[in-house]
């Protein structure tokens, strides 16, 4: 058995320092016995000769400098790992927490992970239909790909979250196996509650693995929470050979409690607090992410952030977009026209989307009419404006045609109902409908055979 | 033997050894029973304090840190193309087949295949005296560069032997050099250059020939010169990557160098793909023949990203040296600031600017001062062109690393997140871009392309400009209360737009045009705008003038006319002569 130190020297908000310390190293996890009974887990985030600077997982209450005896376990924070993880539910430190006793396995994961090499890498091209027509027309996502859902407060995120994996793990009924793995970092029980329940319904939930950091644990555990996630999907993808769709939410939360540790640490703050490595850890979660070449199976991440003041340029969406390939931009304004999924297509966008349709994936025609729908919406945005000036009555006859373009593309094309599940063709074919409503000149982005072939001016459909 | 430290204290990357080891600045060091690599970043009489390339978790107190005596640099010789490596010159395909799908700590590989023999023609005599930059030796690369070995630049002297053309490694002696002191040196095909000093060079010219890419709003817009620097500011989603992508795929630079620093692993993995298939239109041999990839991605360590960018610009200069033309594609610089960052916030230095590190702005001069049009210590002529993406904080271009990189960079290419949200692409906004290179690149225009060149092209953007003037009235009143000449430029200038400046990188013939058609098409627009004029001028209303489908037509000539095709241009004109006969004929 290791040694036990008695007593610490400092405790200063989640850190402790403990002095005297031999042969311990870097990301060690160590274990705390407070008052003889009380069991706390921690992990050595400095190191300078004998002195260690320790981040309690659980929170520094009840410990004082005396009472708490501290044992090195001699590894960095590891998670067992077996297939049996599907269908259990885990504390944010990955602690079984369903009452179902612990996962018996000799597998055991460092939850920091390793990069990726890219020459390993495969690139993404596999489509995943949503049956969302906003996703899967205009931000299409692909197997593989990490793309963060941009939300704020009061917005459907969750319910649009949910409708993604009913939708996309029903949809193509193929024998190929899928799994979920839903790590909550901070958020309400309801929030935890309404995913369980979901998942149920949809009868997924025993290939489901939960990870729950609810808005009462413990802030320093939120930090781990994604990491024990993101090793058991890479566990589960690229050893169980499953295709993974990790569910995290919020990020927000996750950023907010790098800011407190790094605050009480003494760390000289960037952006907003943040600390600079805000870049850094947050890559170390999204790239994650992807397809290895040779090896059967996938980890897709849907990250779910609030954007505080439902700023894009907060340091969290702004630095998560420089990461992620793509992101949905969830919108309040939409949301109050009842439109659902409320998402302002104009800020969304899917990186890999270019390659992973169009012929032999979607349709030959994809691309063009994506990027006829995203300008011509974008000029619906220039007509509005001028509405808003110089009334709807005195705008230009192509002007008016915008406006009811746009009106129809809001509640017709991005609104859906929460069941519904439109195929790709059907996405497709309503694009080309509403297209339909302006002059064939005004359609600048589609390819002069693509027009010719699909085009149908209104007008001469209703004869 | 090697001086050796004992580890101290360790926080992240940052390694903290006790008492003066002796070391040297930017000496490259040996940390831990795990051998990774690291660099000596301070010294005090107390301390000597390490920046350490790889993850140091399991690092622990009391282990042992070994000095190299060389400071960090990278190996330069044949196989340096068609390669992909991480920040210090690690090929990952080595460590991909050394431990697999995850890059692990400590790997040691070697930086070029040491194995493997090129067909070496050497090109010196025994007594010839040689410089610094004599080319020695000759090898096929690829099938499209040949690679030029070189006597180290700070050597000279009189070649005592040489070997027989064959096949040789980098690492067998190619000639004997004796020095003026009498001290004798094997000369080899690779040579070893410290990544943070620039490689020397007889003298700077001038820009005198632009770097041709293909992207019209670019070649004809503002151009980059051979061995000049840009910026790419934007907001994410906006195209940068895509835009370097372009660059680097079509222009007619005879080497690439690639850095991907801090961004995404699937996007260098793209890279490699796609380069690896698609050929490039000057040589017909493969893109990744003339290409290097480096890879720091956003997860692999912070340090070795900081150091992927002086990585790539050295690999870039030793390829200058043989008389190349390179054009450096850095992507983001802004994530190299933020790995500047981060270290300098863990050497508790005094932040300044938005906790950047006050040198902030040197390093970056620095970098950019790398590039160049120059003449080699060989007198042959090469070139580094550097172009470098800034990803600014919420698309915000007064944040300190786009505005001191403005600074040091003569072209800038602003992104625009309007014309990207309308999926305008290449969304480089034409009123904040600009290029000082214009002036400097006119004469090669004239004699090039067309004396007409640079006239077009300023009338071009003096109808985008005028255009942004008369929007702020129709975002007032609406267009239609306009006089029909006002209407008429605002009709060109959308001609402009979307025929000309957005071009379509996934089409076969949009996706890469030729000078001649970019003027072509510029011409084809501005006769279109004259005799426009004309017909507005005699009172012709400008409904008149849009019941013809000519301006569609015009709009379209980037899909329509073949890039094989340009005598199809004609028709074009005619059909423009011809509008105007009709438009006159019918409202007489």
């Amino acid at each position: 058995m290791s040694i036990e130190y008695l007593g610490l020297s400092e405790i200063n908000g989640p850190l402790v320092v403990l002095e005297g310390v031999r042969n311990a190293f870097s990301e060690e996890i160590v274990e705390f016995t407070v008052n003889g009974s009380e069991k706390k887990l921690g992990r050595i985030i400095a190191l300078y000769e004998d002195k260690a600077i320790i981040q309690v997982f659980e929170g520094t209450d009840n410990m004082s400098l005396v009472n708490t005896h501290t044992q090195l376990t001699g590894h960095p924070m590891e998670v067992a790992l077996s297939p049996d993880i599907l269908g259990r539910t885990f504390n944010g430190i990955g602690q079984p927490i369903d009452g179902l006793g612990n996962i018996p396995s000799d597998i055991r994961r460092n939850i920091n992970g390793l990069p990726l090499n890219p020459v390993a890498r495969e690139y993404p091209r596999n489509f995943i239909q949503t049956g969302i027509s906003a996703i899967d027309g205009l931000t299409t996502l692909i197997r593989g790909q990490k793309l963060p859902i941009f939300s704020g407060d009061g917005l459907p995120h969750n319910q649009l979250a949910a409708q993604i994996v009913r939708q996309a793990s029903l949809g193509d009924g193929s024998n190929e196996k899928f799994a979920i793995v839903f790590a909550a970092m901070g958020v309400k029980y309801d929030v935890a509650e309404y995913f369980r329940r979901t998942f149920e319904e949809s009868g997924a939930s025993d290939h489901v693995v939960m990870f729950l950091n609810l808005a009462n644990d413990p802030v320093v555990e939120r930090l781990i929470t994604p990491k024990v996630a993101l090793t058991a999907a890479e566990y589960l993808a690229f050893e169980c050979h499953m295709h993974i769709l990790v569910i995290m939410t919020d990020i927000t939360s996750f950023a907010e409690a790098m800011r407190e540790v790094s605050s009480s640490k003494g760390e000289i703050p960037s952006r907003k607090g943040y600390p600079g490595y805000l870049y850094s850890e947050l890559a170390t979660l999204y790239e994650r992410a992807g397809i290895v070449q040779g090896v059967e199976g996938s980890v897709t991440q849907i990250p779910i952030l609030t954007m505080p003041n439902d700023d894009i340029t907060h340091p969290i969406p702004d630095l998560t977009g420089y990461i992620t390939e793509g992101q949905i931009v969830l919108d309040r304004s939409l949301n109050g026209q009842a439109i659902y999924p409320p998402i302002n297509v104009l800020p969304s966008l899917s990186r890999l989307m270019k390659d992973g349709i169009g012929e032999g994936y979607t349709r030959e025609d994809h691309q063009d009419v994506a990027n006829q729908l995203f300008s011509c919406y974008a000029k619906v945005g220039d007509a509005r404006a001028l509405a808003s000036v110089i009334g709807e009555d005195e705008l230009s006859p192509i002007d008016k045609k915008y406006l009811k373009f746009g009106e129809r593309f809001e509640h017709e094309f991005v609104g859906q109902g929460q069941s519904e599940n439109r195929t790709i063709q059907q996405t497709l074919n309503l694009g080309w409908e509403l297209l339909g409503m302006l002059p064939k000149e005004e359609l600048d982005r589609v390819d002069t055979k693509i027009l010719d072939k699909y085009y149908q001016p209104a007008e001469e459909k209703k004869e | 033997m090697a001086k050796t430290g004992v580890i101290y204290g360790i926080n992240g990357p940052v390694i903290y050894l006790k008492g003066n080891t002796g070391f040297e600045m930017s000496e490259m060091v040996y940390v831990g029973k795990d051998k990774l690599v690291g660099e000596v970043i301070r010294l005090n009489k107390d301390t000597t304090t390490i920046q350490c390339f790889e993850e140091t978790t399991g690092l622990a107190p009391g282990e042992i840190v070994e000095a190299t005596g060389d400071a960090v640099s990278v190996v330069l010789g044949p196989g340096i193309l068609h390669n992909i490596f991480d920040g210090i010159e690690r090929p990952l395909s080595e460590i991909a087949a050394k431990s697999g799908k995850y890059i692990t700590r400590g790997v040691s590989v070697d930086s070029l295949d040491t194995h493997k023999k090129w067909k070496t023609h050497v090109t010196v005599k025994p007594g010839q005296q040689v410089t610094g930059g004599t080319i020695i030796a000759e090898v096929p690369e690829t099938s499209a560069i040949t690679h030029r070995s070189m006597v180290p630049p700070n050597l000279s002297g009189e070649i005592v032997s040489v070997v027989a053309d064959g096949e040789y490694t980098i690492t067998e002696p190619i000639a004997v050099l004796r020095q003026a002191d009498g001290t004798e040196t094997e000369l080899k095909l690779a040579q070893k250059w410290p990544i943070r000093i620039p490689r020397p060079a007889e003298k700077r010219f001038p820009a005198s020939a632009p770097l041709v890419t293909g992207q019209r709003i670019l070649d004809t817009l503002f151009p980059i010169a051979k061995g000049g620097t840009a910026a790419i500011p934007g907001g994410f989603g906006t195209g940068k990557t895509m835009t370097q992508h372009q660059i680097a795929k079509w222009a007619d630079a005879d080497i690439i160098i690639y850095i991907g620093c801090g961004e995404r692993g699937n996007e260098m993995t793209q890279v490699l793909e796609e380069f690896g298939q698609l050929k490039d239109p000057r040589t017909g041999s493969l893109l990744m023949e003339r290409t290097a990839l480096i890879a720091n991605t956003s997860n692999m360590p912070v340090a070795a990203r900081e150091a992927s960018i002086y990585t790539g610009v050295t690999l870039a200069e030793y390829y200058r040296d043989m008389g190349y033309d390179v054009a450096i594609m850095a992507d983001s610089t802004s994530r190299w600031a933020e790995a500047l960052r981060e270290l300098s916030g863990r050497l508790e230095e005094m932040p300044a600017e938005e906790g950047f590190p006050a040198y902030l702005a040197s390093r970056l001069s620095a970098f950019y001062e790398r590039a160049g049009h120059m003449q080699n210590l060989n007198g042959t002529e090469g070139s580094v062109s550097i172009i470098g993406a800034v990803s600014p904080q919420g698309g915000d271009f007064s944040e300190p690393v786009t505005q001191n990189t403005k600074r040091f960079v003569r072209c800038f290419w602003g992104l625009d997140k309007g014309l990207a949200y309308a999926r305008h692409y290449p969304a480089i906004h034409w009123l904040t871009s600009y290029s000082e290179y214009l002036g400097d690149l006119a004469p090669w225009y004239k004699n090039n392309v067309s004396p007409k060149f640079v006239d077009d092209r300023n009338q071009l953007v003096a109808i985008l400009n005028t255009e942004s003037s008369l929007m702020e009235i129709v975002k007032l009143i609406g267009s239609d209360v306009l006089p029909d000449d006002q209407k008429l430029v605002l009709q060109i200038a959308k001609v402009i737009r979307v025929g000309f400046l957005q071009q379509n990188a996934f089409h076969p013939e949009d996706t890469c045009v030729p000078m001649k058609k970019q003027f072509l098409m510029m011409e084809t627009i501005l006769h279109l705008y004259r005799k426009s004029r004309e017909l507005v001028a005699m009172g012709q209303p400008m409904s008149v003038l849009l019941e013809d489908p000519i301006f569609d037509k015009v709009t379209s000539i980037k899909y329509d006319v073949p890039n094989d095709h340009l005598e199809m241009f004609d028709d074009y004109n005619k059909a423009i002569d011809k509008f105007y006969d009709d438009v006159l004929a019918r409202n007489a």
